[in-house]
């Protein structure tokens, strides 16, 4: 009976042999693909098994790990909540990550190529590997008064220090208790995603960089001025024309000089300077600037900007535009911020911060620092030029303009005694029937310090009286601190 | 063609004495690893693991060099070995069941306590059955204790279902799976019957389509068998124990006849129950399904179970996480069913290999025992028993590395269940006491009276 006996070992080493391949299999060839896998938890549970590092502002966390004695191994939380959680995101077990937890999970979590030598000496000393630090530029006096001054009102500030590009403050309302989005109680986690995502004022958009783009009403004409002083043919103290009512070319509508329907002409003779136009905020006159300056110079000045481009700071900026292939109504209606002109505040934060420094963009950054558990810097923000959409003459007239506006225009809500203030209003009419978004776009300067701010207030109406005291407010901590 | 197979007789006995040794440094090692991987101490209960391993292999050692001295000296090694790396893993699943309450296992200590109780009996078997000729006597008993076992399950008051599979019985709270012991009654009559009738088998009957068919009275006892496994299929909704029971059949029915034809008949004897599972039955259905595609979104809910050992699998890597440092309580039912994955997991490939190879090493013994052992009985019920162990490792493994449909089968020495580890412990004594027969020297030697005489040569081949 040998013979059989031989082949049914044959047969059972057919049989292993199958086994040792499929287990190859599974654990070498698939192996990344599975550990890949959307269901597998493992890979998700690794990831809270870690001690992650904090997110830190001005020396106090903002987002910090405790160890919990679960599944998870460690609970983050966040202190205060709300009033940064557009910023830091929130770190769900159920609903994965967002905002600064995302776009910067690796260097929290401490996987991030760059913290590799960290992670080693970890290893090799017999540490607990701890994820880097993140530590944000903002101004925590400039953040707590940008929120108590949006006091819950729908709308985003954002402030910028011009010279390098980092933010200051950026708030976004109404928002939400990050924590409990972060709790590992699922069934209240998922009670909490629901509420949050069926409430209509949308607290879990970030108003200040993301999916919501808004009219910038009359705060574009900053651009269009700008536009025009780059041609050479304009400076302040150009005379435009500005009547009280402008036909649009090729079309039956008609531009009011102000808002409201009033149709006072911008000055004696139905012209005035560029500076008193801008100070007035005549429509007719940029209007006119606009389609006089032409589609061309106008996009090319925006672009320079920063419309258009894809910015990460690091969460990714939803780009601002203007419309495509206007006609000279369209680009009339578009240069006083209406029609398809569609900005995120911190392109206009962004705008005001080129005139208070020298005409040159700086690209806006939130990290400040990333350190090692042991507090060795693995990287600090390096400014970064975005581009220079005017010259550094040009610039300095902007701002005497601007000053002009908060001075003795429809800016004056900003003024902050012993600081040079320049801005511009915007009452951006967005719907029928509804209240206009309310803009104010401007810079303050000492010789210490800048600031640039940009602030909306949803259906705040005028301008002038909602958003120009909230940018003054956020100024003020930043200059007086 | 003939093949002598001869043997010098030697016991080698110091050498299962240390192969014991290391096999106990090995498993208790592996315990104490997961105890540090989990709570960064050693278990409280290493002591009385390491000794309690010791006596157990003094015992077993002092057994086989009394009673089977002549015994291969690797079978009981091996097995001693998977029982320990067994108790090491439920511990871990266990203790990481402990930590993260994703869900309840049971503690080694009751793994530990059915080692005891299938050490006894192995030990049991070597010291009171001194012949295994004597199992022969017990054929037609064997049949009715096999058949009756395997319908208990069946029946209402102490029939257990679980897991939609009905192979379980229940009497005064000890829960028993008795296929596993069936498996040993039925591998015993198998290897008594078709010794008596191989002849037969082979020869008489009418030769149709160049295949020789079996005359009715032989065939008899065959479509039995095919019913019994048939019953277990639909009524138990158990395609592994099914497979299993037809499958020891059939090559036993191979191995004592040589003919091809009999597996031909076999395969296609089992396919028309096979295709009436895979369409009409919803459990087995699923497990098809589950086979072919776990992972997409649809099937994913169904298959946990598989999904999770895979990316438990995948989690190992190559050289795996460590014993005591993975997340084997992910998978479902990790202790038992999938304790595959979870030593793919912690040991990774390397590890998995070496268990797959372990198996490998005890077949290999098993088959080696049928083709050394004398007369016929032997040597169909050793190639029986390597040949069940080896189809039952690659329907378990095969499962949980989609080779095929998983089942509900375990892995033997193992995983954990009382009645799967003390049922293997039994066959373990039965491999020793064939091996013993099959390496003793014809005559015993006796004391001075000259030269041993020459190993006779084991078998003359059937060519």
């Amino acid at each position: 009976m040998n013979k059989p006996l031989r082949h049914v070992w044959l047969v059972v080493g057919v049989l292993f042999v199958l086994l040792f391949t499929s287990t190859t299999y599974f654990q070498v060839v698939a192996q990344s693909r599975l550990s890949a896998h959307g269901q597998n938890q493992r890979t998700l549970y690794n990831e809270y098994g870690r001690h992650r590092g904090p997110i830190v502002v001005d020396g106090h966390p903002i987002a910090s790990s405790q160890e919990s004695d679960d599944t998870y191994g460690y609970l983050r939380s966040y202190d205060p909540g709300a009033m940064y959680a557009p910023i830091t995101g929130y770190y769900s077990v159920v609903y994965g990550f967002t905002g600064i937890e995302r776009s910067l999970n690796d260097t929290l979590s401490g996987e991030a190529d760059s913290l590799f030598y960290h992670r080693l000496a970890d290893v090799l000393s017999g540490r607990e590997n701890q994820g880097a630090s993140v530590e944000l530029t903002l101004d925590a006096d400039a953040q707590q008064a940008a929120w108590d001054a949006l006091d819950g009102k729908r709308g985003a500030a954002v402030a910028l220090d011009p010279e390098t590009g980092a933010i200051l403050a950026m708030v976004s309302a109404p928002s939400y208790d990050p924590n409990e989005l972060a709790s590992h109680d699922t069934g209240a986690v998922s009670r909490a995603w629901s509420e949050l995502n069926d409430d209509p004022e949308r607290p879990l958009t970030n108003r200040a960089i993301g999916g919501d783009l808004y009219p910038p009403g009359s705060a574009f004409k900053l651009i269009t001025a700008s536009a025009a002083l780059e041609t050479g043919d304009y400076t302040a103290d150009s005379v435009i024309p500005g009547p009280g009512t402008y036909e649009l070319p090729n079309s039956s509508s008609v531009m009011n000089n102000f808002s409201g329907g009033r149709q006072e002409p911008c000055g004696p003779d139905d012209e005035s300077t560029l500076a008193d136009a801008l100070r007035q905020s005549c429509n007719t006159s940029f209007g006119m600037l606009g389609v006089a300056v032409g589609e061309d110079q106008l996009r090319s000045t925006a672009e320079e900007f920063g419309f258009g481009q894809d910015l990460s700071i690091p969460m990714g900026v939803t780009p601002s535009r203007i419309g495509e292939d206007l006609d000279d109504a369209q680009l009339a209606t578009t240069s006083i911020g209406q029609y398809e002109t569609r900005v995120t505040p911190l392109q206009m934060a962004m705008v005001a911060g080129a005139f208070a420094n020298d005409g040159v963009v700086m690209q806006p950054q939130l990290v400040g620092a990333v350190r090692t558990s042991d507090l060795s810097t693995v990287s600090e923000l390096s400014p970064k030029e975005l581009g220079q959409p005017l010259t550094a003459a040009n610039a300095a007239q902007m701002r005497q303009m601007m000053v002009g506006v908060v001075e003795d225009g429809t800016g004056t809500a900003a003024a902050i005694d012993g600081v040079e203030v320049g801005g511009k209003t915007g009452t951006a009419e967005w719907g029928e029937d509804r209240a206009p978004h309310s803009w104010f776009v401007g810079y303050g300067q000492t010789d210490e310090q800048k600031i640039a701010v940009a602030v909306v207030v949803e259906e705040g109406g005028y301008g002038s009286r909602t958003a120009a005291p909230i940018a003054r407010d956020v100024m003020e901590a930043v200059i007086h601190s | 063609m003939a093949t002598i197979v001869s043997y010098t007789a030697r016991p080698r006995r110091l050498l299962q004495a240390l192969l014991l040794l290391f096999a106990v440094a090995v498993g208790v090692g592996a315990y104490a690893l997961v105890g540090l991987g989990r709570f960064e101490e050693l278990p409280a209960n290493l002591l009385e693991l390491g000794v309690g391993a010791l006596v157990l292999v003094l015992v077993l050692q002092i057994a086989v060099m009394w009673r089977a001295p002549y015994a291969d000296p690797v079978i009981l090694p091996v097995v001693v070995l998977l029982n320990l790396l067994g108790v090491a893993m439920i511990e871990s699943v266990h203790a990481a069941n402990s930590i993260f309450g994703l869900r309840g296992s049971a503690s080694a200590d009751r793994q530990m306590l059915w080692s005891v109780v299938g050490v006894a009996l192995c030990v049991a078997l070597v010291v009171l059955l001194r012949d295994h000729r004597r199992l022969r006597r017990y054929t037609w008993i064997s049949a009715v204790v096999g058949g009756v076992l395997l319908l208990m399950p069946l029946l209402p008051v102490i029939g257990d279902s679980r897991n939609g599979s009905k192979i379980w019985i229940n009497i005064a709270g000890f829960s028993f799976q008795p296929a596993e012991l069936a498996k040993i009654a039925f591998a015993v009559f198998f290897a008594g019957y078709l010794v008596s009738r191989r002849d037969t088998l082979a020869l008489a009957g009418p030769k149709v389509l160049g295949i020789h068919l079996p005359r009715w009275s032989d065939f008899g006892p065959i479509l039995v068998a095919w019913g019994f496994a048939m019953a277990v299929l639909v009524f138990q909704t158990d395609l592994g124990t099914s497979l299993m029971f037809f499958g020891l059949f059939v090559v036993m029915l191979y191995v004592a006849t040589d003919r091809l034809s009999w597996l031909v008949i076999g395969a296609v004897m089992f396919l028309p129950p096979a295709i009436f599972a895979a369409t009409q039955m919803s459990h087995v259905r699923t497990r098809i399904t589950c086979w072919l595609d776990p992972l997409s979104s649809a099937n994913y809910g169904s298959c946990e179970q598989i999904s999770q050992g895979l990316f438990g699998l995948a989690s190992g890597g190559l050289i795996g996480t460590g014993l005591g440092e993975g997340r084997p309580d992910m998978v479902p039912h990790a202790e038992s069913d999938f304790i595959f994955s979870s030593f793919a997991e912690e040991m990774g490939m390397v590890g998995a290999f070496a268990l797959l190879l372990l198996y490998l090493v005890l077949v290999q013994r098993a088959i080696r025992a049928a083709v050394g052992i004398s007369d016929g009985f032997g040597t169909l019920l050793a190639g029986g028993l390597g040949f069940v162990m080896a189809l039952q490792v690659f329907v378990v493994v095969g499962g949980v590395t989609r080779v095929i449909p998983l089942t509900g089968l375990t892995l033997p020495f193992l995983a954990a269940g009382g009645s799967s580890l003390v049922c293997n412990w039994i066959i373990a004594g039965i491999l020793v006491r064939l091996s013993d027969a099959a390496r003793r020297p014809a005559a015993r030697q006796v004391d001075g009276a000259g030269p041993a005489p020459a190993p006779r040569p084991a078998q003359e081949v059937r060519s």
